[in-house]
């Protein structure tokens, strides 16, 4: 095996055991967290649309699970199940719309077990997780309609988009719909920064389950993503310095 | 028994998951292969969702048109168009036409949104500063238009060379330092959040 790709297993295999200590540690106590305005304003939406009978709608973006851009959308799977759980209580459930089919199927089950959790009388309904389009022009227009029409109060876009995301941000804006947004791409996050109150910029995306009570796995891995944010940049520190000395 | 069920589909999906990542670093013939082999199959899995999806649209769709809710005609024009795509995608012999619903119908209505956006971020840029005056918006606005001054040739103005310098130590040096910034946070981010489902602690295949 080459020594770099042994290095970087190496690395990948520390993280994850760093992720199963700080775990059982969190578990023992939980560190405090920085105050991110869009993780506020979700839990506000959240409990308005419990008690206004109005609608949530969460967009997963179109990022396919089997590329690396999937991470965001897992990211907002995480949350779903947190508010899904929360919001299948009121009149109107939440509605999740994605630009992938794999993607769809994910949020339809994880819409599903929120339902079956709660052990709600009426039966889940599928049309609650919706595919809208497969294109990134298609899937924004697909999404449109039903951010318009169904009486929807608070707009969570959390996944991976392109620039088409100010379509969406636009519409919510028209409707008077609260927004909260985040992206792993950089365009839509320069999109969504001039668009969007409070967008969430860079890792905040990678946050959302911590910030929403999805356990202690989800603490600790944001305490091991800032370990290693750390160790990059001592080590992007210390390669310059050496680089400035001449060594290499 | 969904218990076991669901610890079942666990262990396959975190074993599956684990040979995928260590085809990546270990380079042996067995590994490797067996990887590819599990990439294609998710591959061809994928397609099925994509299938499942689109019929998750139509049955939206079809349910909207049922119950004449507001915008129904919108819904039917996309049944219609939808059966005649698959109309198109699947008779051979019919190539032509299916470049012709491509090339005349789909690539200008995404072009003409694409327009669209534009006047949209044109719209929000304006909007930022009165909705949220602030040192970061005016660095911003100061960002793009000073980008935008030293990208092209002006007329009656040509190319400025100053803001063309100034646009390029923004560009290369400040914005490029910043990108690289965010990509590394999302790359960790990216890392954490594929390893808490290796580890099962995340099971987006079992709605945990």
């Amino acid at each position: 095996m080459e020594p770099l790709r042994l290095v970087a297993l190496g690395l990948v295999g520390l993280s994850g055991l760093g992720i199963i200590i700080a775990a059982v540690l969190v578990g023992r106590k939980p560190p405090t967290f920085r105050d991110i305005p869009a993780f506020r304003q979700i839990r506000r939406a959240v409990s308005m649309v419990v008690e206004d009978g109005s609608r949530l709608h969460v967009s997963l973006g179109r990022g396919s699970l089997l590329t690396p851009f999937g991470a965001s959308a897992l990211a907002g799977l995480s949350m779903i199940r947190q508010l899904g759980e929360t919001t299948s209580l009121s009149d109107r459930p939440s509605i999740v719309t994605s630009g992938d089919g794999v993607l769809n199927l994910a949020a339809q089950d994880t819409l599903r077990s929120a339902h079956d959790a709660l052990r709600i009388s009426q039966p889940f309904d599928t049309n609650r997780g919706q595919l809208t389009g497969l294109t990134p022009f298609s899937y924004a227009a697909g999404a449109l309609p039903i951010m318009r029409d169904n009486q929807i109060s608070t707009n969570v876009l959390i996944g991976n988009y392109g620039i088409e995301v100010a379509l969406l941000t636009e519409a919510s804006e028209r409707e008077g719909a609260a927004i909260a947004a985040a992206s792993d791409n950089l365009p839509a996050q320069a999109v969504l920064y001039a668009s969007t109150p409070s967008a969430l910029i860079g890792e905040e995306l990678f946050a959302a389950g911590a910030y929403n009570q999805a356990g202690n796995f989800h603490i600790a891995s944001l305490v091991i993503q800032d370990i290693l944010r750390w160790l990059v940049i001592a080590t992007l520190g210390i390669g310059a310095i050496l680089k400035a000395l001449g060594v290499f | 028994m969904n218990r076991i069920a669901s610890a079942g589909f666990a262990i396959l999906a975190i074993t599956a998951g684990v040979l995928v990542l260590l085809g990546y670093f270990i380079n042996t013939p067995a590994i490797t292969n067996f990887r590819l082999l599990l990439i294609d199959w998710a591959v061809i899995l994928a397609g099925v969702a994509a299938l499942v999806g689109v019929g998750n649209l139509f049955s939206v769709h079809m349910q909207r048109v049922r119950q004449h809710v507001k915008g129904a005609s919108y819904s039917l024009l996309l049944l219609v168009a939808l059966l005649i795509a698959l109309f198109l995608g699947v008779t051979p012999g019919l190539e032509t036409a299916q470049h012709i619903m491509l090339n005349a119908i789909m690539i200008p209505i995404e072009i003409s949104l694409l327009a669209l956006l534009a006047v949209s971020l044109v719209y929000v840029s304006i909007r930022l500063l009165r909705s949220r005056p602030s040192p970061y918006t005016l660095l911003f606005i100061i960002t793009v238009l000073l980008t935008l001054l030293g990208t092209g040739a002006w007329p009656f103005l040509g190319q400025i060379t100053l803001f063309a310098d100034l646009r390029a130590i923004v560009a290369q040096v400040l914005a490029a330092g910043g990108a690289r910034g965010i990509l590394i946070g999302v790359a960790l981010g990216t890392l954490t959040t594929g390893l808490r489902i290796l580890l099962g602690a995340d099971r987006p295949y079992g709605g945990r």
